[in-house]
């Protein structure tokens, strides 16, 4: 009994019908489009519902880079890369620039996406009003009616108890005046980068059964205060250990020796570029 | 400084996934598929069930495969699933039309064409057999060969193939309300995502190809104490369905044009609830009520407690959880909750990067102010 796989796994049908609630999401910029996600060879919540949005737009030409937390070599975006390459074919890298299709879990990429470029985000939690109502039902009618106040209160909260916004990843975020939208949690240092993107952005949750999209040039506002404005990571003072890079996201790593801590680009392909672009200069 | 390559991702997968086989194959043996599916019946029933594929070929080699880990063969199955067209829907199958193996009723001692106990461990005592550690595939032949002199003689007559439905009996004798035939066709849970409020035909979708231990547990959960529910099995019955499928290529299709396909093995489950009916003129009378539940091969417990999270999802007491669908429905699948379970084990060092620096800054943020209410105190 030997079977062979469709290109890119899923059969034309299925592929057809994901690219169907894509489109929708695109036309309705941050609104979550429910679609039929299918169960995929990796398991739910590690990545299949931008690996289903990958798989039913990846074409032969294309040039796919898969990151994980920022890194190409993690062992889920090696895993991801592995079945996209074997099932299409199509030639993968590590190179932002140089990518049609990016895939990532977490991190937007530090070389600014261009126009053309895709970029696909795994999505864990879809909805960023469940932290306050869990039901799917009342979601759906609180979006329906623009009911966002428990949204600004869950933020207002935050500042009367920690004197501070204390959202880490995932700090909500306004679409198109329109929509409040989980950003998945891509750290707030990625936020800005939404807000007017060349590149389109699609975002997938497998396992909630939700495909939604940042379309190109959209406004996206981190949602604040006047008198509390949003504020990213800080990384204040600090470079990167290996390439001396700063103002960008950082790892945060003990040294083993010293047990001092140091800081060391995220964005491990971003690094590697800074560091051989030194070498050959 | 020169070329500065990371790697090393790649690599470490590939010695794990060795590690893997190494692991399955280490006692130098290797479990032939065929194997599996002869003695493994009950654990190839429950992952056909949960991965809502019918095939036992196929549920062996995934068993054979996760090395007998039914979540991680369910989650191969559905895999395989998802690259599956689908190409034809059966019709309606009616569960009147069983070839019966096993059917038993709780509520009634005599049913019309009586109790048919079958296969079941119901009525064994739970005492490790060790004889089966020197059992022989001589011995197999032999006690088959014995077993099918033994049954020639057999003078019972009973159709198995057209035995009535236990609550009829009840439904002829206005104690269960008769209920209309919905013919509307079924909303197929995996072409359509979930939205709330769902169609009885989704939550039984769901329910059925729920994870055996969830769908019980959570059954259990409505029997023992949120809700007490106590319901009768009215008939819990097991054995094969007939499908048919109709011709593609006719506009119409006459009850002849249909194309046998196969069987499928299940098991149906009816239990009854006693409720409280409000008359017009104020006074109160019991009726019963229905619950049902159906899965793949013969799984008892699943059947039965799906028959009772179907009553309870039909009743909606907001009181209970259990009788709440999004809590019911969104987290009885095998492959979503493990998988999302086991997501915690990869790297989350962004997320957590981000909430350290959130907990450091709301750290200073309250030295600050204890600061300024120091000041206020000693000016």
């Amino acid at each position: 009994m030997r079977i062979e796989y469709n290109f890119a796994f899923f059969d034309e049908g299925s592929k057809r019908e994901i690219r169907r609630a894509t489109l929708k999401a695109i036309a309705i910029p941050g609104y979550q489009v429910p679609f039929a996600s299918r169960e995929m060879p990796i398991a739910r919540g590690w990545g299949t519902g931008g690996l289903q949005l990958t798989l039913s737009l990846v074409g032969k030409p294309d040039i796919l880079k898969v990151i994980d937390q920022g890194s190409d070599e993690s062992v889920n975006a090696v895993n991801i890369k592995k079945l996209i390459a074997i099932t299409t074919g199509v030639t993968v890298s590590d190179e932002t620039a140089e990518a049609t299709i990016i895939q990532s879990r977490h991190r937007i990429p530090e070389v600014p996406l261009q126009e053309g470029q895709i970029l696909v985000l795994q999505v864990p939690l879809p909805e960023p009003l469940r932290y306050y109502e869990p039901s799917e039902y009342e979601t759906k009618k609180l979006h329906a009616e623009q009911e966002y106040s428990g949204a600004w209160l869950m933020l207002f909260e935050q500042i009367m108890n920690y004197g501070t916004m204390s959202t880490g990843a995932d700090h909500p975020v306004m679409v198109h005046g329109r929509y409040v939208m989980a950003p998945s949690p891509i750290p707030r240092f990625d936020n800005p980068k939404l807000n007017y993107s060349q590149a389109l952005i699609l975002l997938g949750a497998g396992r909630e059964k939700k495909v939604y999209a940042v379309p190109p040039f959209t406004r996206v506002a981190s949602l604040d205060f006047e008198d509390y404005p949003f504020g990213v990571e800080s990384f204040q003072d600090k470079c990167c250990r290996l390439c001396g890079a700063q103002g960008v996201f950082m790892d945060e790593i003990l040294d083993d020796v010293t047990g001092e801590p140091f800081y060391q680009c995220n964005d491990s392909s971003y690094c590697l570029q800074n560091l051989n672009g030194k070498s050959r200069g | 400084m020169g070329y500065v390559a990371v790697k090393g991702g790649t690599l470490a997968i590939e010695e794990s996934i060795k590690r893997l086989k190494y692991e399955r194959l280490k006692k130098r043996v290797v479990l032939d598929c065929h194997k599996i599916e002869g003695g493994m019946r009950c654990l190839i029933d429950q992952v056909m069930s949960e991965s809502s594929l019918y095939n036992e070929t196929l549920a062996a080699m995934a068993i054979k495969q996760a090395e007998g880990s039914p979540e991680e063969a369910v989650f191969l199955m559905r895999a395989y699933r998802s690259t599956l067209p689908r190409k034809h829907y059966s019709r309606t199958v009616e569960s009147e039309d069983m070839l019966v193996e096993r059917r038993i009723s709780a509520s009634f001692k005599d049913i019309p064409g009586g109790q048919i106990l079958g296969a079941a461990n119901d009525y064994t005592h739970r005492l490790i057999d060790f004889n089966l550690n020197e059992e022989t595939d001589e011995e197999a032949v032999n006690w088959i060969r014995e077993y099918a002199l033994e049954n020639v003689v057999d003078q019972d007559k009973t159709d198995l193939t057209n035995l009535p439905k236990v609550l009829n009996y009840l439904r002829e004798a206005g104690l269960l309300p008769s209920c209309e035939r919905d013919n509307r066709e079924p909303d197929d849970v995996t072409k359509e995502s979930l939205q709330f409020p769902t169609s009885r035909s989704e939550r039984l979708q769901i329910l059925t190809r729920g994870q055996t231990g969830a769908v019980t547990s959570i059954g259990y959960i409505a029997l023992r104490s949120y809700g007490a529910l106590h319901p009768t099995v009215g008939e819990l019955r097991i054995g094969k369905l007939p499908l048919h499928v109709d011709n593609p290529f006719n506009e119409q299709n006459e009850d002849e044009d249909a194309y046998y396909i196969g069987e499928i093995k299940v098991t149906e489950v009816e239990t009854l609830f006693p409720e409280d009916i409000q008359k017009f003129t104020g006074q109160k009378e019991i009726e019963f009520s229905l619950g049902y539940g159906i899965c793949y091969g013969q799984n008892e417990t699943k059947a039965i407690a799906m028959s009772i999270l179907d009553h309870c999802l039909e009743t909606g007491n907001p009181e209970y959880p259990t009788h709440n669908e999004e809590f019911v429905l969104l987290h009885i699948d095998s492959v979503e909750s493990t998988g999302f379970i086991s997501h915690l084990k990869l790297p989350h060092y962004v997320t957590f990067q981000s909430k350290l620096d959130s907990v450091r800054k709301s750290k200073k943020g309250q030295v600050g102010q204890n600061m300024e209410s120091n000041e206020e105190l000693n000016p």
